[in-house]
């Protein structure tokens, strides 16, 4: 297979200097990389499962509104990112590997290259114990 | 197909008895097959580049536009030649083209002839991870890691591949090369090469301290050149301020700890090398 842009290459690296959760994905949706702190929402680690579907990464967590019910993946901002192509956050409820649900803040955005062609989307998940 | 290395320093110029050996122009390179002739880089040995007189087209393909690789265009004398027909590939910027992008050298103050008033017959391409063909040679361009947009060559002739990397760090990151070559910069365009010239700048404690800098370590270069499984490697783009007695002393270090199973050469000014 074809190596990856340069655009994603360099993502991954600093993805893989972050102590944030961070998932890297191609433009439709196939995680192609997760670093460590990811573990903690996936349970995996990016070393034993290698890249994954989107079918199978996203049933390993499950999203809720404030109402603790499930949240439609159109919902979720890596979702929105990847069909428009543009920034999105949101505040929702996961349902962590304890099954307790914890707050997490999502960030996304797309990774337009220099050619201006869209090469994937990173969401990183931020902690919101104080919310 | 034929290669002819006209400069191997990185960065700066540097004349003078103690660099004599390797020589102190930077990067240029010329590839030649039957009567096309590609110029790979602009650098200072862009100088010494003659083309036989009936030769009526060339072809300059630059990396990028760091002025070591482009300081040698104004004195290239196929652009003052109103019967010469020249091409310069190189990449664009996300928001200026390749001829804005050189006219900030090719004009005033920098030099005093403007592009548009060069007598050649002048055609400028934008490329990016592109594919073209020129002659009898099929050329792939591909983003790599170094400052500002730089691209790398794979050149395939009719026999064989020539894959041109003068600036690059694929090593940049947290654990240095992946050893998943999907993650690795420019190693499709190296893959299975015939001759690899690739970026060997730094010592590995030098390259500790310019992480980031653009450039590669020669242990980390030979391991690039390793996983991409070519068949003979030049190390170039030499630090300035290594003369030719301690390139020698570094490559014999490095030859001691690592002994990979392709012929690996400091790239030197003047070397001809003939691939099949
Ligand atoms: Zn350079
Ligand atoms: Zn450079």
């Amino acid at each position: 297979m074809a190596s990856y842009e340069i655009e994603i290459i360099l993502n991954r690296q600093l993805a893989d200097c972050l102590s944030i959760p961070v998932f890297i994905t191609d433009t439709t949706g196939n995680l192609i990389f997760y670093n460590d702190p990811a573990e903690m929402i996936l349970g995996t680690r990016f070393e034993e499962t290698g890249e994954m579907k989107v079918e199978t990464w996203s049933t390993i967590f499950k999203p809720l509104d404030d109402h603790k019910a499930p949240l439609p993946p159109e919902q979720l901002p890596l979702v929105k990112t990847l069909n428009d192509q543009h920034p999105h956050h949101k505040t929702f409820w996961i349902e962590s590997l304890k099954g307790t649900a914890e707050k997490i803040s999502v960030t996304s955005y797309p990774i337009i290259g220099r050619a201006g062609k869209f090469l994937g989307a990173v969401a990183i998940f931020w902690e919101t114990k104080d919310l | 197909m034929r290669i002819s290395v006209k400069g191997v320093r990185g960065s700066i110029p540097t004349s003078g008895a103690d660099t004599s050996y390797y020589g102190g122009n930077t990067s240029c390179t010329v590839v030649s097959e039957k009567d096309c002739f590609l110029v790979l880089d602009g650098g200072s040995g862009m100088q010494k580049v003659t083309l036989p007189a009936a030769v009526k087209r060339v072809d300059i393909l630059l990396t990028h536009l760091h002025l070591d690789h482009i300081q040698g265009l104004g004195f290239f004398s196929s652009l003052f030649n109103p019967a010469m027909e020249v091409h310069i590939w190189g990449p664009a910027s996300a928001t200026q083209s390749l001829h804005s992008r050189l006219s900030r050298y090719l004009s005033p103050p920098l030099f005093p002839v403007l592009i548009r008033d060069l007598p050649c017959q002048l055609t400028l391409h934008d490329i990016a991870n592109s594919v073209f063909e020129i002659g009898p040679f099929t050329i792939s361009s591909r983003f790599v890691i170094h400052p500002g947009p730089t691209v790398g060559f794979r050149i395939s002739g009719q026999r064989s591949v020539f894959a041109y990397l003068p600036d690059h760090e694929p090593a940049l990151g947290l654990t240095g090369l992946l050893k998943d070559t999907k993650w690795i910069s420019g190693f499709d365009l190296a893959s299975d090469a015939d001759l690899l010239m690739h970026d060997a700048q730094y010592t590995t404690p030098e390259y500790n301290n310019k992480i980031g800098w653009g450039h590669s370590s020669m242990e980390d270069a030979i391991q690039f050149a390793s996983l991409a499984t070519v068949r003979h490697f030049l190390l170039t783009h030499h630090d300035p301020s290594r003369t030719d007695e301690l390139l020698n002393e570094m490559f014999a270090d490095i030859q001691k700890k690592i002994s990979p199973p392709f012929p690996i050469e400091l790239a030197r000014e003047g070397m001809e090398i003939e691939l099949p």
